[in-house]
Order: C-alpha cells, then structure tokens, then sequence
C-alpha cells in the first residue's frame, strides 16, 4: 500500500525499484502492480522504432523537450540488447538525454531485453504501467534497433514513429511488410545525408498509391536533418511532435484510441495468462527434472511433443497444481 | 528463485575526456554478465546521482584521470545521501595518487582502482560487495 501511495505520488525511488522487481520477477512485484493498475491507463503512450543506430534516442530527446515545452511530464523506457552470451548489457541510450538527467518532470530508465525477441523486454509492459500510475502525460518507448520483425511495440504504444535513414541500401528494401505497415508517423532521420531526396520521394509515393488504411489516417513523413544544426533540427523534431500530437487527436476523434487500448488489454491478459499457467508449469518440470526426460523422449522419437503437452496440461489443470 | 541482475553505472564527472578507460570498463561488466547504465563524459554530479536513482543502480563506478576527483568524488556520495539513496555504492578510478587514497575512503568511496588494476579484480570485487542486496 505504502508503496503505490509513493509511486502515485511520482516517488522515482519507490517507482524504478518496482520495475526492477519486475524485471527480476521477485514474488513482491505482482500484488504491487495489481494495486497499481487502477491508477494506469491515462497516459498518451509513443513508440519509437528504426534499425540499429538511426537516431532513435537523439530523436526521443527532442521529443522529451517538446513535451516539456507544453509542459507534459515524461516517462522514458529504452530498450537496448542483452547480450546472449553473458547475460549482461550495456545500456547506452541514456548517453543522449543527458540534458533531462535533472529535469524532476522526466524520468527515464533503461531497460535491457534480457532475451525477449520482439524490440521490447517481458518487463516492458508491467514499466510503462509504472510509469503511468506516475502521472507521465507522456510516456516514449524506444526500442531496440529492429529488423523487419521485432514489432511488439504495436501492441504497447498508442502512436508509433518508425525512424528511417537514407542510405540502406535499395530503397524499396525498406518498402517490405513488417515495420513499414506499423508506422503513424515516419521520421526521416539525418535528412543531411546522400540519398535522403531518394528515400523521401520513394517513401511518399508509396504511401500516396496505396490504399487508405482502415484507420482514415495515412502516416506522415517529416524530414529531420543535421542534428549539429540546432536551428533546423529544433523546428523539424518541433514538426515530429506536432504530427504526433495530431495522431493523437485523430485516435481519440476517430474513436480508434478505444481499439487499441481494447488490443492491448488482449495482449496483456494473453501474456498474464502465459506468466500464469505456463510459467510456474514449465518451473515445476524444470525442477522435477522432468522435462529433462520429456525432451530426451521427443529427441528419440519415443514419444511426440503434441501428446506431452496434453497429458502435462490434463495433469495440471485438473489437480489445480498451477499457482 | 529469481536472483538479481546486478545493475551498476559507469560514470565520468568533470570536463575529463578519457573515456577509454570508462568504456572497458562498460564492456568488461557487461561480459560479467552486469547490466551497465554508461552515461559518457562531461557530466555534473547532480547528474550522475540523479540517473543512478531513476537507474536504480547497486553501484556508481567513477572514472576520473584529470585530477579533479578529489573533489567529485566525495560530492557524488555527498548528493545520494541527501536524495536518501545512500544504498548505493560508490566506487572510482583512473589516475589517483596514493596520497588521496585514505581522503576518498574517508568520504565514503568503498573502492579506488589505479592503471594496471586487473579487470578481473574489479568484477571480483563487486561480485563479493553487491550481491545480496535487495
Ligand atoms: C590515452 C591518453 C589520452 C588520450 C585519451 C583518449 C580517450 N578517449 O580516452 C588523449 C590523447 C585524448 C589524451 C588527452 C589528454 N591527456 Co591523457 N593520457 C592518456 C594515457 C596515455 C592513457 C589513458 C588510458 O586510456 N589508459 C587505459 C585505460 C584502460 O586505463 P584507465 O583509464 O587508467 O583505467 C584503468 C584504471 O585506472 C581503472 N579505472 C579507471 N577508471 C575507473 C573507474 C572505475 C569505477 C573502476 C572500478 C576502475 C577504473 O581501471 C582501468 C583498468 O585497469 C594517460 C597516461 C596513463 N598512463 O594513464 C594520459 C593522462 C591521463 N593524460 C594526461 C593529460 C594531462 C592529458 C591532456 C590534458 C593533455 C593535454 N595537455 O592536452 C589531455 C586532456 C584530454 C581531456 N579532454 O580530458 C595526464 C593526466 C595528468 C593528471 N591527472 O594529473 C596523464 C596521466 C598523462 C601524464 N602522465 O601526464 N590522453
Ligand atoms: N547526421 C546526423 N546524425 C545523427 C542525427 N541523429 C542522430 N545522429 C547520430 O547517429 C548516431 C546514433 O544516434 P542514436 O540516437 O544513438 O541512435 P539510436 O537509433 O538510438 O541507436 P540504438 O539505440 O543503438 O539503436 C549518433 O552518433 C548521433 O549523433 C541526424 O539527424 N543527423
Ligand atoms: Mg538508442
């Protein structure tokens, strides 16, 4: 109780040891976010995506100071790898938002994806809750650098800005499913470099010949350049936020705000349900050791996986064994 | 079950610009299988404390090879016991003469490490002084 009345209270402490609770999964977290979850769900949630080193977190900076100009608070999540040898991460986000380190209306925390897949870490979702009970007006995910694939922000983030730099390649690399369908605003980072004209004019021709989406909302490009340039650079992230905040508008006009939070609480019952019954089931194996058998007797064909896992769930649901 | 990831923070305060030292350092701890919040050069000690707490970090490593620790040092630990956050460790490195050894223990700095240091006995040390802490 003692500590949700801190965290409401925008207590850094009490709120980033919650979340490392979370991220090492100790048995205190779990009562602690369920009296929390009452107080989520107000805030304006932004992903922010892109491949390995496009500008990602100097973007996330920008934004931080435009929020801050309206005088929104900022919660910061940023995803950055763990590495599967060691275990460990570096987590070097932060380096690029030095100048909010003291800013008591941003508050920023790295998180590393301890082997989760999909750009975030499992913890990624319980966080931004935490951040939420906080009171952030806006909370800004920046995930991992992606590939085509790592798109679980979707399911977190009310907008999300994909950021794209020229020179990847064949443009038209960039135009396959995946992070291309995902995005409401694209940024076209360091705008400066050759082949940015390419990459916008591709870029915009593709989204003008295609279909309305569903949504009645077609992403916007906006172009952002030399970050050494502070002139330039400062009215054109001004220009990202504004079409940010637009989206924003138009989720709530459109109605569309409501399906996504709709999608999201699926996604966090689907995952709720995956810590419930899978986890302490997989647990239970694991120490019994019997899933060390169970694998030796698919790996030899004595047995198949399909008909494992019913007699494991029969067992299991049935004898309430799961808590 | 579940043990704790140890979290730790490599910082540089000051106008010092040697960060290769800092940037081994963040490498070897990841390697160590540590989570590293590394924040770069040119920082102030408010800002140092102020992401340690928003980190929630076990330790504060402070790498300093300009002369000025002496004077950081201390204020680093100074600034977490006012924010309350005296929890956290507060270890440094880099070029410091012996003779400041016994005034940075005095201030509170658990730990000094000097060039020729072995990765190996910094990792050992934070293994042996951190773990538990919950
Ligand atoms: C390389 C170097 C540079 C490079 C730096 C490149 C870089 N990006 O890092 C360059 C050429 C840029 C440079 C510039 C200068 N340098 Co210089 N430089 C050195 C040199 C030769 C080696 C430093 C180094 O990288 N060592 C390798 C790393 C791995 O070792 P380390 O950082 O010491 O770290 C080890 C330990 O100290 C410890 N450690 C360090 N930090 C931490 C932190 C924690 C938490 C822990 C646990 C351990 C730990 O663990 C590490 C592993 O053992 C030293 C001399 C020396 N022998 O140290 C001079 C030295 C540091 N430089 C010096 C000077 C004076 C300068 C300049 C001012 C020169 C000038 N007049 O322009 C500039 C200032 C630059 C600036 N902006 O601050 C002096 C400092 C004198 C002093 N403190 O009284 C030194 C000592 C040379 C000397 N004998 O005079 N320098
Ligand atoms: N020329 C130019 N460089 C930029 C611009 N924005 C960022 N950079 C540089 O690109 C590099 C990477 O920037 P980050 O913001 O760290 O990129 P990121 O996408 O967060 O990187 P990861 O988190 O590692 O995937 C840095 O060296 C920046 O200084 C820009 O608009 N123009
Ligand atoms: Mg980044």
């Amino acid at each position: 109780m003692e500590t949700t009345k801190k965290i409401c209270a925008g207590d850094v402490r009490s709120a980033s040891r919650l979340i490392r609770d979370l991220e090492d999964k100790l048995p205190q977290a779990r009562p602690r976010l369920k009296q929390l979850f009452p107080h989520t769900g107000k805030s304006f949630i932004i992903g922010i995506t892109g491949a390995p080193g496009a500008g990602k977190s100097t973007l996330t900076d920008a934004l931080i100071s435009e929020f801050r100009k309206q005088k929104r608070t900022v919660g910061v999540l940023a995803v950055d790898p763990t590495s599967p040898f060691s275990g460990g991460a570096i987590l070097g986000d932060r380096v690029r938002m030095l100048r909010h380190a003291e800013d008591e209306g941003v508050f920023i925390r790295s998180l590393a994806t301890r082997g989760a897949l999909g750009g975030l870490s499992q913890a990624a979702g319980d966080a931004i809750h935490v951040m939420e009970a906080m009171g952030k007006d806006v909370v800004i995910v920046e995930t991992v650098g992606i590939g085509q694939q790592e798109l679980d922000i979707i399911h977190h983030a009310h907008s999300v800005i994909v950021v794209l730099v020229p020179g990847m390649g064949d443009e038209i690399q960039t135009m396959k499913a995946g992070i291309m369908e995902i995005a409401d605003v694209f940024a076209i980072n360091k705008a400066d470099r050759p082949g940015a004209k390419q990459l916008q004019t591709e870029l915009a021709s593709l989204l003008n010949t295609s279909a309305l989406p569903p949504s009645a909302w077609r992403a916007p490009v906006v172009s952002i350049g030399n970050l050494y340039e502070p002139a330039g650079f400062a009215e054109q992230t001004a220009e990202l936020a504004q079409k940010i905040s637009e989206h924003h508008a138009h989720l709530l006009i459109s109605g569309q705000l409501a399906l996504r939070m709709e999608r999201k609480a699926l996604m966090e019952i689907t995952d709720a349900l995956k810590a419930c019954i899978l986890e302490p089931v997989l647990n239970k194996l694991i120490a019994s050791g019997e899933l060390k058998n169970i694998t030796q007797r698919v790996k030899n064909r004595e047995a198949d996986p399909y008909t494992e896992a019913e007699t494991i769930a029969r067992r299991f649901l049935k004898s309430g064994e799961i808590s | 079950m579940s043990a704790r990831k140890i979290r730790v923070m490599v910082a540089k305060p000051g106008l010092d610009g040697h960060d290769r030292g800092a940037r081994i350092l963040a490498r070897c701890f990841r390697d160590a299988g540590f989570e590293v919040i590394y924040t770069g050069c040119h920082q102030t000690p408010e800002q140092v404390v102020a992401a340690a707490i928003q980190e929630d970090v076990d330790l504060v490593g402070l790498s300093c090879l300009s002369g000025a620790h002496r004077v950081l040092f201390p204020r680093v630990v100074d600034l977490l016991r006012e924010k309350n956050a005296s929890d956290i460790t507060v270890i440094g490195g880099g070029i410091i003469p012996e003779q400041d050894f016994q005034m940075l223990y005095d201030a509170g700095i658990k730990a000094i490490f000097t060039p020729g240091a072995s990765l190996d006995s910094i990792v050992d040390w934070i293994r042996t002084n951190i773990q538990g802490r919950d």
